[in-house]
């Protein structure tokens, strides 16, 4: 592009103008992309779950159990391949300022279910063999620093006291979707301590084929409709789904307040940029005089208001994008695999090419309806 | 001598479209600042106003949550007779064992959305007892009836919720027979049914927490002491205001946070285009400023002036900021209460001190916007500026 | 035919309310290969001529042609492209871009054509020894004198080698010895390569230099010399 030197001199007669708009354009897509990835990431979220994995809670709600002899039951229903449990213990570390999910496992069948939490083998075997061993995720290692073979201890909350647990092994989930930062520990411990109530949280079962899931499902359900505690099953992808909107409008809020943001930018990449026209009406009627074209003029206008929101949109979407997976950030662990994806980066593209249009258009009009004497005119 | 604010705002109307540009992008920035913090704000207020002064919460120890507290018949009997609960004029205890659970309901218009739902089963001296909590309409739920009173801000967002409807959970219905407000409060959130309907519906035998009136509300500390030192129960006592507001820490505190930073980021956007504004500005003005200097004006006095001028415009962005986000006042949205994994419902709570705290942020931004180039003003030399 | 034929022209201009007819059917030639220069009292419409010519403005009434091509009736785009290849115009004020060297500027008119970057560096180098200025190359504007500016200016008008080149007060902002050489500089681009020049102009030092001088008042020109005749006519 030979015209490339021009638009560039005039860039850089202001450079700090230019700088500071371009500056702008970055921290506007920059934030744009963070919150766009934090819907994007509720919604990884809420779609994660295995096609064959099914999730069976109380009907009357998830606070309620199940006892713990369904496990049999389940077991016999055409269908389902395994079978494990876990009950939710809500405990608290320290001065509990830091949340992190706890609950209690059937170890072995539980492992067996959840490939995608990778264990070493000897702390795998390690954990099974102690009762009142713990697994814990590798962020938990960096968080609190502990290590294998070291004793942590909740205050329990759902179930009062002090619980001593002795770290067994390091789990690391294959997908960043999956909480790095949760802690098992053994449902034989906590129903010893709590009395034998033989009670489970929740089931989570394995089927042959997922498209068995809604037939399984219902002969689950329909198994234990009449008894004292009815299931409702449904597969754990619709499981974490309904977590998701628990957040309620979380969406609508982050998209409102991206194009408040969005907007906010455009005035002053706007306005920047109608200062600089402004500022060049003579030399832009010389051009004219050369004979530069009206349409020659409008695109040189554009191509400058194209140069200063594309190098922001580069610099505000790739800090994005480094900068998160760098600090492995999961805003303390409620948003798990926080990673800005492909298309949020294509949709800042999107953005950026609108703020060039439209910081650039007004003065580019202007620039190709110039009179050339009137202007030269004014100056002489 | 100070340079008349008259040539300030003349200057500033001869260049209207980039004032009126710089001012609006502060005005942004003010409206997400303003609307972020009412939403912390009415978080933060739904649940402060959920607790009175004059109550004692009562949860066993270690609860951290009204969810995961346990309290048997025995417990509540012992804690009932303390000396320290207030009685009414019948003579009874102004308290209210209640048991609570959470249950997964349908949203109005999508019932693949759901959102967990308090259901608390309550005594009959609840209805004095808790704070604010006032019948909207309908009569309280009969005795040995299968009946609820459904709190203000679960009406119309939650299907069956009018008034003689029957909703359907726990495995069995329930008809609506009353709505109930509680000043905005989380209360409102809330369906709440007689204890003896509630407890066996939900299989629970024992109650969730007890609440009741301090007999002299001077005597928490005393009443707190007792009652946990109590070798027959395992209690923890709070005021029951400071407990709710507790609850509210963490999500007010993410909720401040985010606004924090999302405003922050946008301000020193706003901040740089006022920054361009006003540095244009100096320099179309070069002239104008070498005659007040030779006139006779300081150099401080030209600083001052240009300072003040964009802190005007910045003044302007701040109202237009405050009237763009007034209309988000009392907005209701809702979300999980992670600290007790319920849903609550609030309203966008903007108050006067929030107002003038957005155009504070405007005015700073405007100086610290203009101060550089305010510098610059102070700096002309005058026989280059009149050339 | 003559380079520039000019045919009963009207130009008025609409100030406020007031109505200014500056020619009311002015019609004039000029050959290839002259040198003229207008004179006139300020507000004559000498300006205006050579924006007529140059395609900058157009007229009232009547027709501008300039070598054959009737620029009065082109639209806006085709006289960009005419404009670029046929005319070089130098202002009084010079019109530099300031945020351009003397070598980017000079450039400029070439950025239009289809020349590759070592054809554009050749001619503007040649151009800038015309003018004299070969070692001035990268200096900036700024850095440069109103004579050495100009010489700029003058190198940007002829580098696309235009048959015209029209000066609007060229030696206006300049001293004297500037200006002797911003002329004798004209004198060799006319002579020497054959431009058809036309300056606008009140320094008599200019005018001499041309060898057609035309006086401009009441709406028509007339020849130098004839003036004074033209005058006895009118009385």
């Amino acid at each position: 592009m030979r015209f490339l030197p021009l638009i560039t001199a005039y860039l850089g007669r202001h450079k700090r103008r230019t700088l500071l708009t371009m500056a702008s354009v970055a921290l506007a897509l920059f934030l744009f992309a963070s919150l766009r990835t934090v819907v994007t990431t509720l919604r990884a979220a809420a779609d994660f779950g295995s096609a064959r994995r099914l999730v069976s809670t109380n009907a009357s709600g998830l606070i309620f159990p199940l006892p713990v002899a369904y496990a049999q039951r389940l077991a016999t229903v055409p269908g389902v391949e395994k079978v494990t449990w876990a009950n939710w213990f809500g405990g608290q570390y320290g001065d509990g300022k830091r949340f992190f999910a706890n609950f209690a496992i059937d170890a072995k069948s539980y492992l067996d279910l959840y490939p995608e939490m990778s264990v070493p083998a000897d702390q795998r075997a390690a954990f099974l063999q102690d009762r009142s061993g713990a697994l814990i995720g590798s962020r938990l290692v960096d968080l609190f620093g502990w290590h294998v073979g070291q004793n942590v201890t909740l205050r329990g909350t759902i179930f009062p006291g002090e619980w001593t647990f002795t770290v067994r092994g390091v789990y690391t989930p294959t997908d960043p979707v999956i909480n790095d930062d949760a802690m098992m520990f053994h449902w034989a411990y906590l129903d010893e301590r709590s009395g034998r109530n033989g009670m489970a949280g929740w089931y989570i079962l394995q089927i042959d084929h997922p498209q068995n899931g809604p037939r399984v499902g219902k002969a689950i359900d329909d198994m234990f409709r009449n008894s004292s505690a009815p299931t409702k099953t449904g597969t754990e992808q619709a499981f974490n789904a309904s977590f998701a909107t628990m957040w309620g409008n979380v969406s609508l809020l982050m998209n409102t307040i991206g194009m408040a943001v969005v907007f906010a930018i455009l005035l002053v990449a706007a306005n920047a940029m109608m200062m600089s026209a402004r500022e060049r009406t003579r030399e832009l009627a010389v051009l004219k005089t050369i004979g530069f074209s009206d349409r020659r003029l409008f695109g040189l206008v554009m191509l400058e208001a194209g140069i200063i929101t594309v190098t922001g949109a580069v610099v505000g979407l790739g800090a994005a994008k480094v900068l998160y997976r760098a600090t492995n950030f999961n805003a303390a662990g409620f948003l798990p695999g926080f990673d800005v994806n492909g298309t949020t980066l294509a949709v800042g593209a999107v953005i950026a090419l609108v703020l060039m249009l439209a910081s650039g258009i007004v003065p580019a009009v202007r620039a190709a309806r110039l009179p050339v004497v009137a202007a030269l005119r004014n100056v002489e | 001598m100070k340079i008349p604010l008259t040539y300030n705002l003349r200057s500033v109307r001869q260049r209207p479209v980039s004032t009126a540009l710089t001012a609006l992008g502060i005005g942004l920035v003010v409206a997400v600042f303003i609307g972020m913090l009412a939403l912390a704000n009415g978080f933060a207020a739904a649940l402060t106003r959920t607790g009175s002064e004059r109550n004692v919460l009562v949860l066993r120890k270690g609860a951290d949550s009204e969810m995961s507290s346990g309290l048997d018949r025995e417990a509540i009997s012992i804690l009932t007779g303390s000396p320290h609960v207030a009685r009414g004029p019948d003579g009874r205890a102004l308290a209210s064992a209640e048991s609570y659970v959470v249950i997964p309901l349908g949203r109005m218009g999508d019932t693949t959305k759901l959102a967990n739902v308090v259901v608390r089963g309550v005594s009959g001296q609840a209805w004095q007892v808790r704070n604010n909590v006032a019948l909207l309409a309908g009569t309280r739920p009969a005795t040995g009836k299968n009946e609820v009173c459904v709190g203000k801000r679960l009406v119309g967002r939650f299907p069956n919720t009018g008034l003689g409807e029957t909703m359907h959970f726990a495995g069995r219905p329930w008809t609506v027979t009353c709505h109930f407000a509680a000043a905005g409060s989380a209360f409102e959130s809330e369906i709440w049914g007689e204890n003896e309907q509630i407890m066996p519906a939900m299989r629970r035998d024992a109650f969730q927490s007890l609440a009741f009136r301090l007999a002299d509300p001077a005597s928490f500390d005393e009443a707190k002491r007792v009652l946990e030192g109590d070798k027959r129960v395992t209690v923890d006592v709070y005021r029951e205001s400071a407990f709710y507001a507790k609850q509210s820490e963490l999500l007010g505190r993410i909720l401040r946070i985010l606004a924090i930073m999302i405003t922050g980021i946008m301000a020193v956007g706003a901040v740089f285009g006022a920054v361009n504004t006003m540095y244009a500005a100096v320099a179309s003005r070069a002239p104008e400023i070498a005659v007040l200097l030779t006139l006779g004006f300081r150099p401080r006095s030209i600083l001052a002036s240009f300072l003040v001028e964009s802190a005007v415009i910045a003044g302007v962005g701040g109202v237009v900021g405050c009237l763009l986000a007034l209309p988000m006042n009392g907005i209701v949205t809702s979300t999980t209460n992670w600290a007790n994994f319920s849903e609550i419902a609030f309203g966008f709570r903007i108050t006067p001190g929030l107002l003038l705290a957005g155009l504070i942020f405007a005015v700073v931004m405007g100086v610290l916007g203009g101060f550089f180039p305010a510098r610059r003003a102070s700096k002309v030399p005058v026989v280059q500026a009149i050339r | 035919m003559a380079l520039v034929e000019i045919r009963n022209v009207h130009k008025t201009f609409h100030r406020d309310a007031e109505r200014i007819d500056v020619f009311t059917g002015l019609s004039m030639d000029i050959e290839a290969g002259t040198f003229t220069a207008l004179m006139g009292p300020s507000g004559s419409g000498k300006s205006t001529l050579l924006n007529l010519i140059a395609g900058l403005d157009k007229p009232t009434g009547g027709t501008v042609r300039v070598g054959g091509a009737e620029v009065s009736a082109m639209t806006a785009a085709q006289l960009a492209e005419w404009r670029s290849r046929n005319v070089g115009f130098v202002f009084q004020s010079f019109n530099l871009l300031p945020v351009l060297t003397a070598f980017q500027n000079v450039e400029l008119p070439l950025l239009l054509t289809r020349l590759s970057k070592k054809e554009r560096e050749e001619r503007v180098r040649i151009a800038l020894g015309v003018v004299g200025l070969d070692d001035r190359l990268h200096h900036y504007p700024r850095q440069l004198s109103g004579g050495q500016e100009q010489r700029v200016a003058i190198a940007r008008a002829v580098v696309a080698d235009p048959t015209l080149i029209l000066l609007d007060e060229p030696t206006g902002q300049l001293d004297a010895r500037s200006s002797q050489e911003v002329l004798a500089l004209l004198g060799r681009l006319n002579e020497e390569f054959g431009k058809t020049v036309i300056v606008v102009t009140h320094d008599p030092h200019a005018a001499a230099r041309a060898k057609r001088q035309l006086h401009l008042e009441k709406g028509t020109f007339v020849e130098q010399g004839q003036a004074a005749a033209a005058a006895e006519v009118a009385s």
